[in-house]
């Protein structure tokens, strides 16, 4: 039986950030790396600009309602970066210090923003995030910049992986960039792994790991219908020498913790200390005559002089005004604007003093007539780490309830009285900010629908060298698991206060010297060293030779 | 190109009445004719119901569909109770929950979907379809829907796209500096 079972050197799960980026890397380094990736491989002419059910925005989509929490990724080949806002800024220094609920340093000592830079520079390369200028700002992005100087605070425009030569500006980012603009993984590490003989399997969606006899993985998985995937027909095995888990902050721990009966007992921090990356979300309707007035701001030609909620791509200005690492934990936060389109975040929008329900009823649909007036601030706090994942589903990460996109997963979060603290001062700040002079009506999303809501899941497998606390080495290994490395935002170890792309990249491409380690240890031909999917080498020049004082195998 | 067919389960009339009535009650809409019971007539322009509301539900990529006439006795059985409760007296003649009028709709809808009530979840994705069929359309292309005048869709004043479906804004921004950078700033653009 074993003799027929399929092989490959290195499996990986989830083609997001952390797939993506080790598979280029280990492929271009000689290994056989197969990814295997549950949701589908969506050419560029299948991003359509279309809300309908089945479109590629729910079909690039997971959404998963947990209790006191859910949770928005992507589920594609690609994973979050085809959905996301390609806001690529790098975490605040301080970020690296939190204590958090544990009362004492979250991150390993080894990882600290000035050893993160020389990754981080990897990724400014790879994925060409650049520093975007006020003329790349969008309405809405401007509108917000001239409200926080009107407060009299800084707003800057966001780092992001964007050409704005290609960009149209749509605002149909999160159903995937047809004008491939975005620099989603599925235009620099994918293809580069492909091109170093990497094999990527959409549609398979693994469900658990054991180990052969001889140390190695089996990996099983189940093939999902790709248009119902609630279908799944038929489940396969792969053995594989190392694994690497990247099926994302809210997956990852679940398919571990199927696998405790067979791999034996996973480090308690599995499934636990979940971050939401202390998400909030604030609706302000703005009054557009006090924005011409008070703001001086004008679209021309007898436009509205904001009323541009449709036209722009993600967040494009930030004010980092609270991010000083001086200020207590829990009170430092960034506060960005953000685009949220319909279907998916309106009805979680509340109505500013309203006299009856304020997420639903006729006065909720007075303030959907203005919803071209509305600007959406993303508030990013730190939280206090509260999430534990419950027993997991029968398949996959949740009960599928739609054809797409919808799902109840065991997610518990119950945000405790410091995530409070953060999310009500940074509530209390847009509030200040945007009513000042009556600009706008500002309400926070309501959280007792689907709970608290983050597209940005953390820390559920996260690092740290209290094996106690965490569930990584800060070699990104599963402790006590030797071979298998989580690499994807499950490895973060809590909220960053910004947008966590940028840091779980460069997080993967840290684990990449100490895989290639362990790899040659079990006896494959790899080496580590491959330039940006770019063909850019400084970055890796910079690294080379601090990896060299480490002495690792094959670097 | 879709391979299954698209399915819209059928339900009974008095489930019909009693989904649109509470579809109505998420976003309000006015009354479809003068004797119009389901729809609560509060607000002006079309509402959920007149956006296509059943149609979605009954659409089974929501997989709600099949429990759709179990919701629907659910809240009738939660409108019974309710107006016991408040001493209400209910017309038998449309279903209970038709039978209230809005402002009793919305305290009963309020009790569903509280965070502890046992049936939450329920309710909670159901007022979700309700929403999006007024919001998004989740069960039509937009760009038809705009073109044959979705009610939702065109109240929030979502624009038209290009001849080819696409939407492109050529002029997306004020183009000028609105404030100071903040001073930790990295030259390329991250917090320091
Ligand atoms: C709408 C939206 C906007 C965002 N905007 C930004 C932004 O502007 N800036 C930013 O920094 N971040 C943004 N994010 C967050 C960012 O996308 C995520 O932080 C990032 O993608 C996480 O990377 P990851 O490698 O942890 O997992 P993911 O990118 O989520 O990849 C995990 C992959 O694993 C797959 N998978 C899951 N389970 C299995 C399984 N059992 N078997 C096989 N495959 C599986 C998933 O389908 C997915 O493709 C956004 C997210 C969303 C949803």
């Amino acid at each position: 039986m074993s003799d027929t079972t399929e092989k490959t050197d290195v499996l990986v799960i989830g083609s997001g950030f952390g797939g993506a980026i080790t598979a280029y890397h280990l492929a271009a380094g000689g290994a056989k790396v197969t990814v295997l990736e549950r949701g589908p491989w969506l050419k560029n002419d299948e991003f359509e600009h279309d809300y309908k059910l089945g479109s590629s925005y729910t079909r690039i989509f997971d959404f998963v309602v947990g209790d006191g929490m859910s949770v928005l990724g992507g589920n594609c080949v690609g994973g979050g970066s085809v959905v996301y806002f390609a806001a690529m800024p790098r975490a605040p220094r301080f970020v690296f210090d939190r204590h958090g609920g544990i009362g004492r340093r979250m991150w390993p000592k080894s990882v600290s923003r000035e050893t993160l830079d020389p990754w981080y520079d990897r990724i400014e390369e790879s994925l060409s995030v650049s520093k975007q200028d006020w003329s790349d700002a969008s309405y809405a992005g401007g509108l917000w910049a001239a409200a926080c100087n009107h407060a009299g605070r800084t707003a800057n425009p966001l780092a992001a992986a964007i050409d704005n030569s290609k960009c149209v500006n749509c605002n149909f980012m999160m159903a995937g960039c047809r004008f491939e603009a975005k620099q989603s993984l599925t235009v620099n590490y994918l293809p580069g792994a492909l091109a170093h003989g990497a094999e990527v399997r959409p549609l398979h969606e693994v469900q658990y790991l054991e180990r052969t006899p001889g140390g190695d993985y089996r990996v099983h998985y189940n093939i999902v219908d790709d248009e119902d995937y609630r279908l799944q027909s038929g489940s396969g095995v792969i053995e594989a020498k190392i694994v690497v888990m990247a099926a994302g902050a809210a997956a990852t721990p679940v398919i571990l913790q199927r696998s405790e009966t067979r791999l034996g007992t996973m480090p308690h921090a599995v499934g636990r200390y979940f971050s939401g990356n202390g998400e909030r979300l604030n609706t302000a309707i703005l009054n557009e005559d006090k924005v011409a007035e008070i703001l001086g701001l004008s679209r021309g030609d007898g436009q509205l002089p904001y009323g541009a909620n449709a036209i722009g791509k993600g967040p494009t200005v930030a004010s980092w005004d609270k991010l000083d690492g001086s200020l207590p934990e829990y009170s430092r936060y960034s506060l960005e604007q953000l685009y949220f389109p319909p279907g998916l975040g309106t009805i979680l929008a509340q109505v500013p003093d309203a006299s009856g329900p304020t997420w639903f009823g006729k006065e909720k649909k007075e303030i959907l007539k203005h919803w071209k007036s509305w600007l959406t601030i993303f508030c990013m706090t730190e939280d206090d780490n509260e999430g534990v994942f419950g027993p997991p589903p029968a398949t996959g990460n949740s009960h599928r309830i739609s054809q797409q996109m919808l799902g109840r997963g065991n997610l518990s979060y119950k945000p405790t009285e410091n995530t409070w603290h953060g999310w009500n001062q940074a509530d209390a700040d847009v509030k200040e900010i945007l009513e000042k002079d009556g600009l706008a009506k500002v309400m926070p999303w309501t959280n007792d629908l689907v709970g608290a809501y983050t597209v940005h899941p953390l820390a559920s497998c996260r690092m740290g060298d209290d094996p106690h606390t965490s569930a990584l080495d800060d070699t990104s290994e599963l402790r006590g698991h030797s071979g298998i490395f989580v690499t994807d935002g499950s490895a973060v170890p809590g909220a960053l206060t910004v947008n966590p792309a940028m840091t779980i990249a460069a997080l993967a491409e840290r684990a990449v010297p100490h895989i290639v380690a362990a790899a040659r240890a079990k006896g494959i031909a790899v080496t580590y060293g491959a330039p940006a999917p770019t063909g850019y080498k400084s970055g890796r020049d910079a690294v080379l030779p601090l990896l060299r004082k480490k002495e690792l195998a094959g670097v | 190109m879709r391979r299954i067919p698209e399915r819209k389960v059928d339900i009974a009339e008095a489930a019909t009445f009693t989904l649109e009535a509470y579809a109505d009650t998420i976003v309000p809409g006015e009354k479809r004719w003068p004797g119009d019971r389901a729809v609560a007539g509060v607000s002006t322009g079309g509402g959920a119901v007149a956006c296509g509301a059943l149609d979605l539900l009954r659409w089974d990529a929501t997989g709600i569909h099949d429990g759709l006439e179990d919701l629907a006795s659910r809240v009738n059985d939660h409108a019974r109770a309710y107006a016991e409760k408040t001493g209400r007296t209910l017309d038998g003649t449309v279903p209970p929950f038709v039978s209230l009028d809005y402002d009793d709709r919305v305290r009963l809808i309020e009790e569903l979907t509280t965070p502890g009530h046992p049936e939450k979840d329920f309710w909670v994705l159901l007022s979700l379809f309700c929403n999006m069929a007024f919001d998004s359309a989740a069960h039509l292309h937009t760009d038809e829907s705009i073109e044959n005048g979705h009610p939702g869709l065109a109240a929030m004043g979502i624009t038209v796209p290009d001849t080819d479906g696409l939407w492109r804004f050529r002029d997306f921004g004020y183009g000028r500096r609105l404030a100071d950078l903040h001073p930790d700033t990295t030259p390329s653009g991250s917090p320091a």
